[in-house]
């Protein structure tokens, strides 16, 4: 018996990286996915971008595990692109327990050379657009008599890093939209809680983005001990996201809510 | 294959209530247990406490499920009788992975009512008793050279205040604290240190007369449902109280390798009710 068998688990971002790292574990633990990815490249971020042949892997993997998945290439900033993602995953699958809003982008530079255009994409992605995972799917959880919703922050949303000025913002505004939700769904039997990780092994960390980082530290070394965590790990893994996800997601965690979860080796602890 | 599978767990207050609880919860998923409790009364406490019987029947609940325990009544306030205890058990069964200081005691009374007794005994099991075990433990999780997980367990009296229970807040912030500068202490060791935070749990603890008294003094003899009304008014999800196995749930996610970089965390089991 798996540790979500036979719930049902909306996942954003869910093409590659932790998105369907989530979808691949809380399968493995018997939950069916509804699964968006925007599947496309915004302005200005400086690592590959999902594709469709990445949405169609994770599909592929999760129908490896003998679960159902739905996947829809939607924008998480498109409020009816994404109800019909959700009405649509619902009505195949026929409910909602888990969300897991994860959908996020990653731009990194010094503060006076972020664009309006970054500081729009990135806090329409990664705060609005996690606005509006929760407010579209909330109302098939109440339905339903409950359910566990897990946003994705980061390290950066509980403390200040260098060279992310728009995303330390969404990601401490996604604290505040857990907080908010908690309080108003607590009655409805629904859990609201956030993963906040140091560094994953994904795409988001590479690319020319990432290797402009270390000019931008060379530039002010103070800042260099800000990305250090205190457990001697350089680079966490997907999974290890997913499994704070999945304790949060199952019942196991049925009376914890609110709760901004460190995932982070320790960086915000150093 | 469990999921802590062949690891050995040192589990103080583990006669009854969350700590026997943490013994089963782990030990259903492999683990060998090492578990101590005081097993006596503490002269300022009003309820009654363990009794080695209690002991016993967790030692019994551990064998049914196939594992190993090396039970010892050992008084967390006694460093060099921790120390003999975990000596002990990790002679007998083999490692040292994951600790759960659990052992604490609960008592009520305004800040300038609490006697020097009530206060000391609070402060020695709760807080000095915490770091006892941590300190009783640490050289064993060192010498394994496999890391470890330390999980203390505080309260959502360690995270906000509360009237009546200035001893208890005091211990368990404490807690935290302490949770905090052993995180640092050990990261280099890859060894994890968090803290769990519940709400009333459905043990003892909260059941009985002083504390009932303390939440319905306006009710002579208040029955559960009754008092489960004024527990229920301190939670934000609308739920009495959680069940030992909510806390041992954390605790086992926290021990397992599943939580391999979560270090440092203050883990609420609370119902939501610090968000109130």
């Amino acid at each position: 018996m798996g540790r979500v068998e036979g719930k049902v688990a909306f996942i954003t971002g869910a093409a590659r990286g932790q998105g369907r790292s989530h979808a691949v574990r809380l399968a493995q633990e018997g939950a069916d996915i509804i699964a968006v990815d925007l599947c496309g490249a915004l302005p200005g971020v400086a690592y590959p971008s999902a594709t469709e042949e990445d949405l169609a892997q994770t599909v592929k993997e999760v129908e490896a595990l003998d679960r159902r998945i739905i996947a829809t290439k939607a924008d998480v900033r498109d409020r009816g692109a994404m109800q019909r993602a959700i009405d649509a995953g619902v009505a195949e699958l026929g409910r909602l327990d888990i969300v897991v809003a994860n959908a996020g982008i990653c731009i990194m530079k010094p503060w006076d050379e972020i664009t309006p255009q970054i500081w729009d994409d990135t806090v329409g992605t990664n705060l609005t657009g996690v606005w509006n995972t929760v407010q579209l799917t909330a109302p098939h959880l109440v339905k339903g008599g409950g359910g566990s919703i897990i946003l994705t922050s980061s390290a950066a949303g509980l403390k200040g890093l260098p060279f992310l000025t728009p995303y330390v913002a969404a990601k401490h505004g996604v604290v505040g939209i857990m907080r908010a939700f908690a309080t108003e769904l607590a009655e409805s039997n629904i859990r609201v809680n956030s993963v906040h990780p140091t560094g994953v092994d994904t795409a988001m960390a590479s690319g020319d983005g990432m290797a402009a980082m270390g000019g931008m530290l060379e530039a002010h070394p103070r800042l260099g001990a800000m990305m250090t965590n205190l457990l001697p790990v350089d680079i966490t893994q997907p999974v290890d996201i997913s499994n704070a996800v999945l304790f949060l997601a199952s019942d196991e965690s049925r009376y914890v809510t609110s709760l901004a979860m460190a995932v982070d080796a320790g960086n915000t602890q150093y | 294959m469990g999921r802590v599978e062949g690891k050995v767990a040192f589990i103080t207050g583990a006669a009854r209530g969350q700590g026997r609880s943490h013994a089963l919860r782990l030990a259903q998923e492999g683990a060998d247990i090492i578990a101590v409790d005081l097993c006596g009364q503490v002269n300022s406490v009003r309820y009654p406490l363990a009794t080695p019987e209690d002991l016993a029947q967790t030692v019994k609940d551990v064998e049914a499920l196939d594992r190993r325990i090396v039970a010892v009544e050992a008084d967390v306030r006694d460093f060099g009788a921790l120390k003999a205890a975990v000596e002990d058990g990790v002679a007998q069964l083999g490692r040292l992975d994951i600790v759960s200081a659990n052992a604490g005691i609960a008592g009520f009374g305004s800040a300038e009512e609490l006697t020097d007794e009530e206060w000391g005994d609070m402060l020695d099991i709760n807080l000095t008793g915490v770091w006892h075990t941590a300190k009783a433990a640490i050289p064993h999780l060192r010498a394994g050279g496999n890391g470890g997980s330390i999980i203390l367990t505080s309260s959502t009296a360690g995270l906000m205040g509360m009237e009546n229970l200035a001893h208890y807040i005091a211990a368990k912030h404490g807690v935290v604290g302490l949770m905090r500068a052993l995180a640092l202490e050990l990261a280099p060791d890859m060894i994890r240190v968090n803290s769990v935070h519940p709400t009333s749990v459905d043990t003892d603890m909260i059941h009985n007369s002083a504390t009932y008294k303390l939440f319905a003094p306006d009710i002579e003899n208040p029955t559960r449902e009754q008092i489960g009304e004024r527990f229920q008014a301190l939670n934000a999800l609308p739920i009495k109280w959680v069940d030992a196995v909510d806390i041992s749930n954390a605790v086992l996610f926290l021990a397992s390798d599943e939580a391999r970089y979560i270090t440092g965390v203050t883990l609420p089991v609370d119902a939501g009710s610090t968000t109130k």
